[in-house]
């Protein structure tokens, strides 16, 4: 298209490798129809549509939502918080998963050489452990969020106590994690932490013993903590997410507003 | 009436507008009653749509008196016509009253469009299938019109036993468009015939006749010209219970805000981590135990319980019952059904009541505690808390 001098501009020429680039059977071919990238996308009620129905991601959310719902100061974005900070969490940890051995003999030695060896290595393990504050901190508040709404009412009930569980996973995810770097700030935290689950009738000694694979902190507790903080309790969490998620599309969206 | 949302009114209207080829705007106009209407496009006659649409009309307010009673719909349809006629009275049927129900009845003739998404009851699936039995009663029931010579002007007191057996199940009411039809025969064959059961909405939702329910002439005593086809059941084919609420798409609105709020968490997290450092203390040694040894912040209010009260109370009895009983039994507890706080106060008091505790507890355990877990002031004897000791200093 001539502007004026007979040349093209460096715009339409960008828009024009972008058309290419877009327009090619393999962009066509990933995205699905309605994908703001796709070429040719218009702003339409259809195409707004199809942005959330045909994106495995987006699709947890349905296609409407209350108009009260997306004003920041229903929710405070609380519970999609605490899922971005699990998502950093995992992420993170799986950084540092590589850098890290847990053993007695080289746990310690291999956090002091992820803080000081390792190229961002100190930041990851920073965001880590602040991110699972923040993680325990937003979970709690999505919970006293929920309870001031009276969002846990029929039909939510159950949803409500999927997110108790919801609450003591993480709790018990932070605490698993707190083992780890085998200093004696963890080290006594755990013991002191475990000294209160043995206070527990019936079962207390015996949830103990199961905790730290003994009768006390040892070796044998930092590979248990270490397998539980990784796999078991991430494991457990997803699935329970799964269903959160799942019930708070089947029970109506998002609680109305007060 | 209630008032219809401008947006709605506004989809309507560009559904509409799509369908016969007209400007929005002028559309919109129509539908608010600030235009003249347009005439209708060929496809349908405007007789037949002013037809339908006192029929839809009458047919809401019968609804509205009786829609409990709808039960089920009988389709009687006349098996004398080509049977082509049976198809485009259906989509007539389903459409009319939503377009009725949306402009309330001062709306001129206007043909069928796409229905407006939200007006969706049991009046919108009661078609308005009154089988007249006049002259006008062909154009009235389908766009192909047939031929009026066919029906026989009078006859209304022929009640033929068919259309008698149709509406056995229905009650008999007066037709109450009958005398806006202007002739007296087709209010009479209503009263007791197959038009009865066209307007016996109230107990039967959808009757669909595209002939008049009257034998033709010369049609020997005895002889069925009526076949009931099918039972359908209204709530079967749809029952909306919802209420139309304001809804926004998710894509944009709810994304960009979910967007910004990962946008600000990452943000915080990244800064933290580049002014806070992660506490490392010496290796773990089981032979020299911290003073005081502190466990987790968020067990600190445990920790801090623990210090007050026997351990059997403290460790098992509180955080058992408020943690894990206590919060898993609340809404099968709570029994109040409302949301609103100022209905709620009770129990808003007794949550705030344990968030404050908790966040004592836990502050307290955090800053209070010192050697020996014993009181003391952060200002004049230090943090004793290993995670804040590096970066919050006292002088």
């Amino acid at each position: 298209m001539a502007n004026g001098n007979g040349k093209t501009g460096i715009g339409e020429k960008i828009k024009e490798v972008s058309d290419k680039v877009w327009g090619s059977q393999v962009a066509e071919s990933i995205l699905r129809p309605g994908s703001p990238f796709k070429k040719g996308y218009s702003d339409s009620p259809r195409n707004r549509s199809y942005v959330v129905m045909n994106n495995v991601l987006y699709h947890l959310h349905p296609v409407k939502v209350k108009r009260h719902g997306v004003k920041l100061s229903y929710t405070l974005c609380l519970g999609g918080l605490s899922f971005f900070l699990f998502i950093l969490l995992t992420i993170t940890g799986i950084f540092l998963m590589f850098y890290y051995t847990p053993s007695a003999e080289t746990a310690y030695a291999d956090i002091e050489a992820l803080s000081t060896n390792v190229a961002f290595g100190s930041l990851v393990r920073n965001m880590h452990r602040w991110g699972a504050h923040l993680m325990v901190l937003s979970v709690f508040l999505h919970m006293s969020r929920v309870f001031y709404h009276g969002a846990y009412k029929p039909p939510r009930e159950f949803n409500w106590v999927v997110g108790v569980v919801l609450l003591f996973l993480t709790l018990l995810l932070s605490f698993s994690g707190y083992l780890l770097p085998w200093d004696q700030l963890a080290l006594w935290a755990v013991t002191v932490g475990t000294n209160m689950a043995g206070f527990v009738p019936v079962v207390g000694n015996e949830v103990k013993f199961a905790l730290l694979a003994g009768v006390e902190v040892s070796g044998a507790t930092l590979l248990r903590f270490y397998v539980l903080h990784v796999l078991a309790l991430p494991f457990i969490l997803v699935i329970f997410l799964a269903v959160h998620f799942w019930r708070v599309r089947k029970d109506g969206g998002i609680s109305g507003p007060l | 009436m209630t008032e219809i949302p401008e947006s709605l009114l506004r989809r309507s209207a560009e559904a509409k507008a799509k369908a016969l080829g007209l400007p929005v705007e002028q559309v919109l106009a129509e539908m608010k009653g600030e235009a003249p209407p347009t005439p209708a496009p060929p496809s349908v006659e405007p007789e037949a749509a002013a037809e339908t649409e006192t029929t839809a009309a009458a047919e809401m307010e019968e609804s509205a008196e009786r829609s409990a009673e709808i039960e089920e719909a009988v389709e009687a349809v006349d098996d004398e016509p080509a049977p082509k006629e049976e198809v485009p009275a259906e989509p007539a049927a389903e459409t009319e009253p939503d377009v009725v129900a949306d402009t309330e009845a001062d709306v001129p003739p206007a043909p069928p469009t796409e229905a407006p998404p939200i007006e969706d009851s049991e009046e919108a699936l009661t078609p308005p299938a009154s089988a007249e039995p006049s002259d006008e009663a062909g154009p009235e029931t389908a766009p192909p019109s047939p031929p009026p010579a066919e029906l026989p002007p009078e006859g209304g007191e022929t009640v033929e036993p068919a259309a008698a057996a149709v509406t056995t199940a229905v009650e008999d009411r007066p037709t109450p468009e009958g005398d806006g039809a202007g002739d007296g025969a087709g209010s009479g064959n209503g009263a007791d015939g197959g038009n009865g059961a066209g307007n016996g909405a109230g107990k039967v939702a959808a009757v669909v006749s595209t002939r008049p329910t009257v034998p033709p002439k010369g049609t020997p005593e005895g002889v069925r010209t009526q076949r009931l086809l099918t039972v359908v059941k209204a709530r079967a084919i749809q029952t909306v219970k919802a209420e139309p609420t304001d809804k926004v798409n998710t894509w944009p609105h709810l994304m960009l805000m979910e967007f910004g709020a990962l946008l600000a968490i990452t943000g915080l997290v990244v800064i933290m981590s580049v002014v806070i450092h992660s506490p490392l203390l010496d290796p773990a040694n089981f032979n020299a135990t911290p003073n005081p040894s502190k466990a987790p912040w968020y067990f600190l209010g445990l920790q801090e319980l623990l210090s007050y009260f026997d351990p059997q109370i403290a460790g098992v009895t509180v955080p058992t019952i408020t943690g894990i009983i206590g919060f898993m039994i609340v809404p099968f507890v709570d029994k109040n059904p409302s949301t609103r706080p100022s209905d709620r106060k009770f129990a808003i008091a007794l949550y705030s009541v344990f968030l404050a505790g908790a966040a004592t507890l836990t502050i307290f355990g955090v800053l209070f505690r010192g050697l020996g877990f014993n009181f003391s002031y952060p200002w004049k004897d230090g943090v004793y808390f290993d995670v804040l000791k590096d970066w919050v200093q006292f002088e």
